[in-house]
Parts: C-alpha cells; structure tokens; sequence
C-alpha cells in the first residue's frame, strides 16, 4: 500500500480521473453543488425569458411553442436539477460531519446517485438541440404529454427525469441508513443537530415519494413508445391517474425541497444568535409531522377535477393542518433570535430574509387550501406567486443561506462578505418586485401557463414590474457567480472554525481531511462542539484511540453505469432498439462487475494522520 | 478481512459495519419498492373494468395455473429460508445448494409466466389492447422482471462464492438475497388476491 504522501502526489497528476472516480462524500458535494448551480443559471435564463416576453401585452419575443418550452423546462430544471441537487449537495458536505462520521454508508451508490443526475439532466437539456424541449409542463398533465402532443421532447421529460430520479433515490437510502447506523459515540437522536434531523426525514419523504414517480414515468413511457394505454380514453385509459399519480409525488416533492431549508435556518440562526435552537424537541417534532401531512394531501391540487365535496373537504382541512407546524417552527426561530447575540453576516440575512418571504408563502397557502375558493385561483397567476413564494423565498433562501454558511467547509475558503450583502439585496429585492405583483394580477384573473396576454385589462403595470424584479434577481445571481470566482481564485485559507460554531462539522481541521475525524468524537449533548468549547476545551474529546482509518475505494463504475443508462436513454428515443439494448446490457454488465470483484477498501495508517492533523489550523 | 468459517460470529451477516448498512439499506430498499408496488396496484385497480371491448379478467384468468405458480414460488421463498438456515450452520455447500434450488424454481415460474402470457395474447389480450391489459401486463412484467433480477443475482453470489468459504463479506450479501427474494414473493400474493381472486369473482 502506497503511504499517504504518495496517494496525495498521485492524485496531483490526475486530478480529473479523481474527480471522475471519487466515492469520498465530501467531493460527491462539490459535484452536486457545482452541477446545481449550473443548472440553476439555466433554469434563470429560461425564467428571465418567460418574463421578458411577459413584459408588454401581445408581445412576440418568443413564440407560443417556445413559451411552452421555457415553463416547461423552467420548472423541470429548477426542481429536479437545481434545488434538490444543491440541497443533495449540502446534505453531503454535512451530515457525515455532523453526525462524526467518517464516511457515509455507502460510498458507491452515493456517487452512482450523483452521475445519475448528471446524466439525467444533461439528457434533459439535449432536446433543446435535438427535436425541441418537452412543452407539457412541468407536471406533464396527460393527454399533453402523451403522444398527443407529437414531438420528442417529452421523451426527453420522461427518461431524463427516470434517470436523474435513481440517483435521487439512492441519495435518499444513502441517508437513511448513514444518520441511524453511523452515528458517533453518544450521539443519540435527540442530540443530533435539525439539519441532519432535516435531512434524515427528507430522505424518508424521498424514499416513499420517487418510487411512485418512477411508476408514473414508466406508465408515460409504455403510452408514448410501446402504445400502451393508460391515458389514452380511447382505449379505457384515465388521464386522473396520472394527475394521481404524480400529485403523490409531486406533494412530498414540495416539503422535500423546504425540510432541509427549515434545517439550514435552524442551524444558522442559532450559530449568529449566540444562542441554542429555542424549542428542539418541538422543531423535531413539527418536522416530523410535516413530512407526514405531506404525504396526505396530495389532491389539493386537484381541487377542480372533480373529486366532489367530500374528497375536498378532507384534503383541504389536511392542508390546512400543516400550518401549524410550520407556524411552530416560524415562532421557534423567532424566539431563538429573541434575547440572541445578534450577528448578520451574509448566511444570516438569507436566514432572517426566509422568515418574512417563507410565511407569505404560506398564508397564500391556506387562501389555496380552501376548496371553494380555490376554484377562482385555480390556474391563476395566484398559483404561481404562491409557490415562488414559497420556493425561491422558502428553499432558494435557505440554500443561499446554507452556500454562504457552510462553504468555508466545503471549499476552505470564505465568501466575500461586501458582495455577499449585494447578492442578497438585489437578489430579495428582485424577489418580491417579481412575484408580489404576481397574486394581485392572478386576482385580476391572468392565467398561468399562458404566454401572452390583452391590454386594457389592468394586466400591463404588474407584469411591468414583475419582469424588472426578474432582471434584477438576474443581477444578484450574476454578483453570486462574480463572488465565487473572486473567492475561489484568491490564496487566503478560511479561519478554523470561522462563524464561532455549535455543531461537530467545525471541530475538524480546513481544509477537511479526506477521513473527517482522525478519532471519532465523543458527543455528551446537543450542540456537541459548544459544549466543549463551553468546557475550555479547543477540540471535541475524542471516544476511541487513534488507529488505521478505513477508506473506500474510487470506482469508475458510477460513471459508466449513468452513461450506460444515457446511451440506452437515445435508442429508445431514436426508436433504434440495437443502441437501447447495449446500453442497458452495458449497465447489467457493470453491476455484475461491481458484485464479483471483490472492494475491501484500503488503510490511512495512523503514523499518517498525526501530521495532517497537527498542521490543521486548529487554535 | 476474510475470517475463516471456524471463527465466525452467530451473525455473520450482521457482524460488520459494512453488513449492518446493507441489511438496514435493504430493508428501506424494500420500502421504496412497497412505495413502487402500491402505485402499480392502484393504477391497475383503477384501471382493471377498462377492458375497451377486449376480454375480461372473468374471461382471461386460469386459477388452476395461477395456482401451480404461487406453489413454486412459495416454496422458493422456503428454500431460500433453508439457505440461510444453512449459512447460520455453517455450511457452506447446503448454502449455495439451496439457493441454486431457489433459482431453479424461480425460473420455472418465470417460466410459466411467459407461457401464460403468450396463452393471453392469443385470446386478444395484448399489451396495446385496453387500459386494462397495459395495467395488467405492466403490474406483472414489473413483478416478473423483479423474479428475474433476483434470479440472476443469486446466481451471480452463487458463481462468486462457489469455491470461497462463507465469512463476514459475503455472509451479509447472501441474507440479503434472501430478504429481497422473500419480498417478491409477498408482493406475489397480492397479486394472487388483488388480480386473479379478484378478476375472477368479479
């Protein structure tokens, strides 16, 4: 075995084939983020072009197929591709951390569940270059995305999002099992910090919410390339299966993208209170029940399909109970602000800019729940300011929040602060421009979906404004951007333990060893890391002598694997039944490789972790 | 890492980390695919009268043969049980002479299937016919496809470990095996009751 020094000046030399082939947690959450990210600026363009040919009545700037396209992909991109992968990501870079982990579960699927994303949605964004976008929204309603609608972008839709929601799955397991069965030495559940709590009730909402996704795309796909007939009335098919179907997803998949938000504010907001979380057992709790109403009601968004009254009231009172969780968990953040040592570094203005904007959302929410009269806001631009309500100042706050918190750990360096408060100024204030006017002109009774509208029917003024916030949310996100490359391109290190932490991910050293803990540590309450702090010690009381690290091995088999499924993917879409065959025997084939081959992994020897150790920056 | 069979911990497939997260990952594993199951069942109950002029379930379904496959699978899900009682005596050869039973039956029903199918498809029952044959063929060709799965990968594990002793790194492969072999043939007794006692009552 080569000792460690080598490893490192090995790696050096290929530098991509370790990117390519890494199974450690903490890369697989660069690739998530940075892939994210990438993602999110595209689904940005799509949104600012939506605006712009929203800017004045009966304006041409694209035409109406287009528009179908933009809100399709628009939607698509930023929820499968851009937030939950960012959130993946951060997910990634933490929990291990903070559960003092070495690792998670399984190394292996987690970067099989990454080059799955990938895959899925590069194959996503191929259709703008090969036959046109998927036009269906992003809901995919049958019969507009059956072959009904005629052209290939739906194929697209349909197996993109299949491949991208494996990966999502496997990220879900992945989880699971690493936050009960790898937890440190005296970390119990009680103990352990509201992201990871977050994170680990997430990934039960993701385990029980993508499988029936996967069905409904498979059903998609038999009607689209095999003339089956599940939507097809014709033939017996009943498009409300569909809308079932993906309405119980589609539900969990809104509080997927909102609990690790709540766990992002519950870990910052305490860490620039000076103060512990006020109410943890609560926050638990109230998460908790979330995911579990979440999966009950499910048909609120489909209020005016006919359901009938009973349906209704039984679905519209369950939405409504949601609120008061999330009203307990709106309080507790409140109160632990109340009496705090306040400080408002970047991280925390995303933080406290969620509070307000998150519960606007939430109140248009209840206004949607009640049945009657969501028969007047039903698609309306209502709708759409609620969810952007509730989305971009919900989740898309909480992942900015979490970016600026956690990126000292994840890249070892520390965002520019002056450029940070621009983002989030131009960036909140974009927001609110953009979507307020939005619920005012759905009142008025624009439709969504619609890609243009008459004038003299008041609709001109909002819209107006609407785009100029869109505009300038651009021009926050484009300082965002500006920051990261500044950032990343100076030398300086982040300070150890840079925000004055509570939580164990910052009683390792920066930049973070690729073992995370040298010893594992021995947690004797919540807030594990201010404890000791609190008790004059600089670094957690380790639980176990030092001794060999365990790592896993790298493995290109992921890689494969998502592109063997990428490969098959365009023979079904270009109806050549040679290329889907190989690429799916070539997926079997890597699978049967990764069981008959043996991976024990391999040893970081103790002698190796004191130096690293020791020059670790710690105080 | 490889421990010789005389050293061996009671649980094997529960002696290492690495064993523990496979069993627990499975079990959730298994809970997606009750998730994944549930969907199909539905859409199939929805769906099940939708016979667009087509024949009908009454008309289609053959209890006597439904009942020979729910045999042999049954009995596989006991071989695969005699496997893993074999693993916890040790015995390695009894191990894997099981589960090739397993396998074995595994692919006569898989077997029986196709024939049944092919039976269906001649009375004007095909995949493209009503919603009621999609939802059909879908719910038992995904059930089908899972009986396949398992078979190649117990046959995969068999091949591996045919000259190896049992230890802690593939003891817990084996039990798992055996829990995901065990959980198609419980889903194969909803479809048992759902599909064909219920088709055939009406």
């Amino acid at each position: 075995m080569a000792t460690h020094t080598e490893q490192l000046s090995h790696r050096k030399k290929s530098a991509l084939w370790d990117w390519l082939t890494t199974v450690d947690h903490k890369k697989i959450a660069i690739l998530y983020c940075l892939a994210g990210l990438f993602f999110f600026i595209l689904g940005g363009i799509e949104a600012v072009l939506i605006r712009i040919q929203l800017l004045y009545p009966e304006f041409s700037f694209v035409s109406a197929q287009t528009f179908n396209e933009l809100i399709t992909m628009h939607g698509t991109t930023m929820i499968f591709l851009a937030a939950m992968p960012i959130f993946l990501g951060l997910m990634n870079a933490v929990v291990p951390l903070q559960i003092g982990a070495r690792d998670v579960a399984f190394p292996f699927m987690n970067a099989l569940g990454l080059w799955l994303f990938i895959f899925g949605g590069l194959l996503l964004n191929m259709s703008w270059f090969l036959g046109g976008a998927p036009d269906a929204g992003w809901t995919a309603y049958a019969p507009l995305s059956t072959d009904y609608a005629g052209t290939s972008g739906m194929d697209y839709y349909v197996l993109g999002l299949q491949i991208a929601g494996f990966g999502t799955l496997m990220g879900g397991i992945n989880f699971l099992v690493t936050v009960i069965n790898m937890r440190a030495p005296g970390m119990s559940f009680m103990r352990m910090p509201m992201f990871t709590w977050a994170s680990f009730i997430t990934s039960a909402l993701i385990l029980f919410a993508f499988p029936p996704l996967t069905i409904g795309f498979f059903l998609l796909m038999f009607d689209r390339f095999f003339g089956s007939n599940f939507f097809v009335a014709d033939a017996g098919g009943n498009v409300i299966v569909w809308e079932h179907i993906f309405w119980i997803f589609g539900h969990p998949e809104v509080y997927i993208l909102i609990l690790p938000a709540f766990g992002i504010l519950s870990e910052v907001i305490p860490t620039f209170s000076r103060k512990r979380l006020f109410g943890y057992s609560a926050m638990v709790f109230a998460t908790a029940l979330i995911a579990f109403l979440g999966f009950m009601v499910w048909a609120h968004h489909m209020f005016t399909t006919g359901l009938g009254p009973v349906a209704n009231s039984i679905f519209a009172i369950a939405t409504m109970t949601i609120a008061i969780p999330t009203g307990v968990k709106i309080f507790n953040w409140l109160f632990t602000m109340w009496g705090g040592q306040l400080r408002f570094p970047t991280a925390n203005l995303w933080a406290v800019g969620f509070i307000p904007s998150f519960l606007i959302g939430g109140m248009t929410g209840i206004m949607l729940s009640v049945a009657p009269a969501d028969y007047q806001y039903h698609d309306t631009y209502f709708v759409v300011a609620h969810f952007h309500y509730v989305i971009v100042g919900g989740s898309v706050f909480g992942i900015f929040a979490g970016l600026y918190y956690w990126w000292p750990r994840m890249f070892s360096k520390t965002l520019n602060e002056t450029l940070g408060k621009w983002h989030f100024w131009t960036f909140f204030i974009g927001f609110h421009f953009t979507f307020f006017p939005q619920h005012f002109l759905g009142l008025m009774g624009m439709p969504r979906r619609v890609f243009t509208y008459l004038s003299g029917q008041n609709l001109e003024a909002g819209n107006f404004v609407s785009t100029i916030g869109a505009f300038l949310m651009g021009v926050g996100t484009i300082i965002f951007i500006v920051n990261i490359i500044m950032t990343q391109s100076k030398k300086e290190v982040a300070a150890y333990d840079p925000w004055d932490g509570r939580t164990l991910e910052w009683a390792i050293p920066i930049p973070t060893p690729e073992y995370n803990f040298a010893q594992l540590p021995l947690v004797k309450g919540l807030d594990a890391f201010w404890i000791e702090k609190m008790n004059g010690n600089k670094v957690m009381t380790p639980a176990e002598p030092l001794d060999d690290v365990h790592m896993p091995n790298g493995s290109i088999l992921p890689l494969l694997m998502s592109l063997s499924f990428f490969v098959a993917a365009f023979g079904f879409i270009f109806d050549v039944l040679f290329v889907a065959i190989l690429g799916l025997a070539s997926f079997f084939f890597c699978m049967l490789l990764r069981s008959v081959i043996d991976d024990h992994g391999y040893h970081i020897h103790k002698e190796e972790l004191i130096p690293v150790e020791n020059k670790g920056g710690k105080a | 890492m490889s421990t010789q069979s005389s050293t061996l911990p009671p649980h094997p497939e529960k002696a290492t980390l690495e064993g523990k997260n496979k069993f627990l990952g499975l079990w959730f594993f298994l809970g997606g695919e009750t998730a994944l199951f549930a969907t199909l069942f539905g859409t199939y109950l929805g769906l099940r009268n939708s016979n667009a002029g087509g024949p009908t379930a009454e008309e289609l379904f053959s209890l006597p043969l439904v009942f020979v496959m729910t045999i042999i699978l049954l009995v596989s899900s006991m071989t695969s049980v005699l496997a893993v009682m074999a693993m916890r005596r040790r015995n390695m050869k009894a191990l894997l002479g099981w589960f090739i039973v397993t396998v074995i039956l595994g692919l006569s029903f898989i077997g029986l299937e196709i024939y049944e199918f092919y039976h269906y498809t001649l009375e004007g029952h095909q995949f493209t016919k009503s919603a009621f044959a999609s939802a059909f063929y879908t719910l038992l060709g995904t059930h089908g496809s899972h009986v396949a799965f398992g078979c190649a990968w117990i046959t995969a594990l068999v091949i591996r470990n045919f000259k190896r002793p049992l230890d802690t790194y593939n003891a817990p492969k084996f039990y798992l095996a055996s829990l995901y072999w065990h959980f198609i043939d419980v889903v194969w007794v909803f479809i048992f009751s759902l599909v064909y006692l219920l088709g055939v009552i009406g």
